[in-house]
Order: structure tokens, then sequence, then C-alpha cells
């Protein structure tokens, strides 16, 4: 079976920037397949070369094993939820829904009824009458939804949806997103450059950098065994150890990734078992976020951020001893 | 002498606390009464308004409920309908309909030629291109309108460049063809509707480019590709989403050209057959005629015209967006 989407060696060029640069990528049908990283890394452009308002500069792209090249977005089986949602301001929120269906010939009454049941699973029923300047954001985010999903395309895809959302309603939007593409069996492509929110909801994220792809990889991977010192720091917070640092606590003698969150902060002296490892430092900073208490420590020529849950034992300028599982540290294969 | 010195410095130190004081007090002042401020700032454009303006408007209103005494050509001034009634006959009503319908051509001809410009100004010009398109649409406002009619009346008239170009194209019979067209042609251009129209057309073309340009500069173009997303081609994005948000430049615009039409005397007095217009109508009548009365009631027809424009306008939705 053909991939949902797949990118051959594709290249977008705005003259001199290469936006995307060498992406090759599969996507399985019925995934939920996030595109993660910071802005300008060609996240979005991917996304817009798979809807088709970008053409690759070189390359293939396949959707559903028909070539897309040169094929119009009206064309394309897909729909997109924009990230400042695009909703027509001079059409009410029923005929912004029923848009899609409009432009298909589909019958009025037809269409309505189907646009009042995509607004039902949106959880909008009865704002049929209202025009989108009525809304709040994340109404509008519902509807964008509700106006891509009632034409049943194959695939979504979901430009940064999220981010012009508060923290509760996003929080409460990744849920019911991930539910709704659970019960929908389509495939979402998902683009973010929040790590928490790719992380949460997909089944495979790919990480983006200056146009090419990083590391494709589930979340739990994608977070633990970060291939490079790129996705370590961008994906969470992690200590990234020089090859000579790693050699001298115990590993392979490469750049290592250490999770903060996987260091004990303990009182200096305390005896260490084999299977871990140890640094003696002096606490420079300690920032209190709620559920946990960060720890900045200064060990030798180097800084350790080490998070342990809320209650802060130490004070700054405590003598400490850090101290770690070495299978915590996860060599990389890039370094720089 | 430093004593003195001392003091003087500190009188001049207290009378610029004074001073700032005294400014300060005045910005406290408005800081705690905003609307008292809001008032001083509005009041002369609002004298301007509703003296100048607006009172001048109802002398005029005033004037076309008196009439004209045929025998002594004296004003008389009683309230009388009877200059409106003037209005309802055939001559008058023929000046009303030549212009109304001027007016509609313009505006429609003026629509169609300014949408397509305005459309790649807003689009797809960029840097030097925008910068072009600007001067290129205001350049023309520049110049005298009078200086630019006559040049119309040159290259309209019968030995203008207009039948220069047809000569040499071997066109000539085209361009006879039109101007035997009854009605809209004459013995050349510049003595046809045909020419009075063109000319019409280029001297508010500005008007019409500017607001729409500036109706399509709101749209964002994401809502153009959320509309090919649901699967709109170019022509159905265009009739669903673009057209109905240009819709308020295009009114905005239709509003200048058609009311600027209404009310224009000079171009149909220099490029035109002698039939009158409303304009020239009110010319005359308040000049020559000196029955001001009439001419008073003439210039309350375009006011009437524009208020059911608008309000057919309004209740076809075509504020809805704004």
């Amino acid at each position: 079976m053909s991939p949902a989407v797949r990118f051959v060696n594709v290249c977008r060029h705005f003259g001199p920037v290469r936006a995307v640069d060498g992406v090759t990528l599969d996507i399985a049908e019925g995934e939920f397949f996030a595109m993660l990283g910071p802005s300008g890394s060609g996240k979005t452009t991917c996304l817009r070369l798979i809807a088709g308002f970008e053409q690759p500069s070189a390359g293939h792209i396949e959707i559903f094993g028909e070539t897309a090249e040169g094929v119009p977005p009206y064309k394309r089986n897909l729909n997109t939820v924009f990230q400042d949602y695009a909703l027509f301001p001079h059409m009410t929120v029923g005929e912004n829904v029923a848009y899609g269906l409009r432009i298909k010939g589909v019958p009025k009454a037809e269409r309505e009824a189907k646009a009042r049941k995509a607004l039902a699973m949106v959880k909008l029923a009865g704002y049929e009458q209202r025009r989108p300047a009525q809304l709040s954001g994340g109404q509008r985010q519902r509807v964008a939804l509700a106006r891509a999903l009632v034409n049943g395309p194959k695939v979504l895809l979901l430009d940064e949806p999220l981010g012009a959302l508060d923290l509760k309603l996003r929080e409460q939007m990744q849920e019911e997103l991930k539910a709704l593409q659970k019960q929908l069996g389509i495939t979402f492509v998902f683009v973010t450059h929040d790590q928490g929110e790719a992380l949460s909801m997909a089944d495979r994220v790919a990480v983006f950098n200056e146009g090419k792809i990083i590391q494709v990889d589930s979340p739990a991977h994608i977070y633990e065994k970060p291939q490079s010192r790129f996705v370590a720091d961008f994906v969470g917070s992690s200590n990234v150890l020089p090859p000579d640092f790693a050699s001298s606590h115990g590993c392979a003698a490469k750049w290592t990734s250490l999770r903060p969150e996987r260091i004990a902060v303990a009182a200096p002296g305390t005896a260490v078992s084999n299977a871990h490892s140890y640094a003696d430092g002096e606490v420079k900073l300690i920032s209190y976020q709620g559920a946990v208490t960060r720890y900045s420590v200064q060990a030798g020529d180097r800084r350790i951020a080490a998070e342990v849950p809320a209650g802060a034992e130490f004070k700054e300028g405590d003598k400490v001893r850090l101290v770690w599982p070495k299978s915590a540290m996860v060599a990389m294969e890039e370094g720089a | 002498m430093s004593q003195a010195v001392t003091a003087e410095r500190e009188a001049g130190a207290i009378a610029a606390e004074a001073r700032g004081g005294m400014v300060d007090g005045i910005s406290d002042f408005f800081f705690a009464h905003p609307k008292l401020l809001t008032l001083i700032l509005l009041l002369p454009p609002l004298l301007w308004i509703g003296v100048v303006y607006v009172g001048s408007l109802f002398a005029l209103l005033l004037q076309s409920f008196y009439s004209l005494d045929d025998y002594s050509g004296l004003i008389v001034h009683e309230f009388t309908l009877s200059t409106y009634a003037q209005l309802l006959e055939t001559a008058n009503l023929q000046i009303i309909l030549r212009t109304v319908l001027m007016s509609a051509f313009v505006t429609l001809a003026c629509a169609v030629v300014a949408f397509p410009i305005a459309y790649y100004a807003s689009r797809y010009a960029r840097g030097w291109a925008k910068a072009l398109f600007y001067l290129a649409v205001m350049m023309p406002l520049w110049s005298s309108y009078l200086v630019k009619i006559y040049a119309w009346k040159l290259i309209l008239a019968k030995e203008g460049i207009v039948t220069w170009l047809a000569k040499g194209l071997h066109l000539s019979w085209l361009l006879d063809g039109i101007l035997a067209l009854p009605v809209v042609g004459g013995p050349s251009l510049s003595f046809s509707y045909i020419g009075t129209f063109l000319v019409f057309v280029y001297v508010w073309i500005p008007y019409m480019i500017l607001p729409i340009q500036a109706a399509l500069e709101r749209v964002p173009a994401n809502y153009i590709e959320a509309s090919a997303d649901l699967g709109a081609e170019p022509r159905q994005t265009f009739w669903t989403v673009i057209f109905p948000l240009a819709l308020p430049g295009i009114i905005a615009g239709s509003i200048f050209t058609f009311s600027l039409t209404l009310g224009d005397y000079i171009v149909p007095t220099i490029v035109g057959n002698s039939r009158l217009m409303i304009g020239q109508a009110v010319y005359t009548l308040q000049g020559t005629a000196g029955n001001v009365p009439l001419a008073a009631a003439f210039t309350v027809v375009p006011m009437v015209i524009m208020a059911i424009y608008l309000w057919m306008a309004k209740r076809m939705g075509a504020f809805d967006v704004l």
C-alpha cells in the first residue's frame, strides 16, 4: 500500500533561501504525524507543498501514490486548517463550513445538514448563523476544523492550529484533536513549534532544522534517544555533554545528552552505586517551576541543569553531588 | 554679589517651576476631562461642517422651494413645489436621464477597467512596481483637470490622433461605423457621447482604483488559499471570496465616479454634443437664466439619486464586511 504522503528528496528554494532542502519522508495512512521545528525550519513549507500552495523546486511528491507536482490545491483530496483559521468574514459560520460542499455543487439542504453535523462534532451546534467575528479564538479554531473535515478529506493538514489559543484551551484541544483523529481514522499532518504538543499528540514526529529533517521517530524515541545535539536541545531541555566528559563518566567518547530530570541532587559525599555516575558542584541558581525545581549547578567548568520534584532542599551556594544512572546518558551520532 | 546671583537663580527656578506648573495643570485638567479635550479639538471642524457646509446646503435646499416669476424674472420667496414640478417636464427629465445613464456607464466602465489594475497592485506589485503604480495612478491628479480635458479634445477631434491612427491602421471604416451609431455617435469623437464617456472614464478612474486597491489589500492571501483548499477553482474563488470582499471598495469607488459625473459640467461642455447634463443645466440656470430655484432643485437630484444608490447598496449587503 502506498503511503498517504511521500516526499522524495524534495527541495523548495525561494531565491537563495533553501526553505526545504532535500526532504525524504513517508507518512503512513491513518497516522498522526507531527512536523516539529523552530520558525523558519521548513516545516510549514513542507505542509504547503503537500497542500499544493507551493510547488517543489526539485524532487518528487506523491499523495496516495499519485504524483502531486503540477496538481493545483483545488484538485487535491486534502484539507487544511490554517494557522489563523482563514474563515471567510463575509459568510456565516454555517456558510463557512458548507463552503467546500457548495463548491462541489451539493444541494443546499444536504450541505446545510452536513454542516450542522460537522459543527455538532466540534461542539458548536447552533452556531450556524453567527459571523466568525462574533466567535472566540477557540470557537474559530473549531469552525476551521469543521470546515475542513466536512469535505471528508483523506489527509488533514494542520498549520500550528493551536498557536493562538491560551494554555488551558490548548491542552483541551490537544485531547480533542487526538480523539477526533482516532475516531475518524484519517491521516493528520500537524505542524508545530511546540515540542510538548508534538510529543503528546503525534504517533511520529519529524524534527526539522534549516530545511532538513534531523530525525523522524516516535515521541518516546525523539525524547529519550535524540540522535543529534539539535534534537536533544530543541525537544525538551537537555545537558549536552562533550565526548571527554562522557568517557570520564563511564560512557563512549561521544557527544552525549543527559535530561535534567534524570539527575538527582544529593548532599556532597553521598555514596554512588556502580550503575550511576556523579559530578560534584555548587548550586548557582534555583528556579522554582511549580511541579519541579530546577537547579543550575557549576561542576568544574561546566553548568549542569537538574530538575527535581518540587521542594528545594538546597540553597544557592550549597555544595551538592549530582547523581544520575549511566543509562540516562544517551550518545548522539552528530557532534555539532 | 554671589548672594545676588544665587537669589536670581532661585527666582528663575521658581518662575520655571510655575510655568511648568501651569502647563502641567492644563494637561492634568484635560487628562481628567477627556471629553472636554475632544470637544475642543472637534469644535473648529464641527463649526466648518455645521455652518459653512450644512448651512449653505440648507440655504440651497430652501432656494429650491421658491419659484421664479416668469414675467418679472424675480424670485418669489414663498413656499412652493412648482419648481420641483418643473423638473418633471420632458426637457428636464431628459437632462436627468441622460446624466444618470452617463454616470452609470462611466461607473461601470471605471469598475471594469480599475479592478484588474487594483488587483495587480494589491496582490503582485512589490517594491518599485508598487511605487510606479502609485505614481501612474496619482500623477494625472496632479496636473490641471482643464489641460487634460483639452488634451483629450485634441486627441478625439476629427483631425486628431485617433482619426490619424485609424487611417494608418486601415480602420477608418470602424471609426466611421462607430460614429454613425445612433445616439452615441456624432460628427467626430469629440462631439459625441462616446467622447464624453471616454474623458469621464479617464478623469475619474483613479478614484475607482484606489478604494478597490485598499479593499483588496485587506484580503489576506490565505483566504484565497483556503478557498482553493476547499476545492474552489480560481474563477469560483473570485466570485465567492475576492469579489464580495472587494465590494465595499467598488461601492466606495462608484460613489466617487457616479457622483462626480452626476455633478460635472466642464467635461460635457468641452467634449461632447450640445445636449445638457445636470451640471451644465445648473450652471446655465443660475447664471444667464437667473433661475436659482430651478438650479437648486436640479442640484437636489444627484443627492436624491446618491441616497437611493447607497440605500440599495446597503440592502444588498455591500457594507456587511466593514
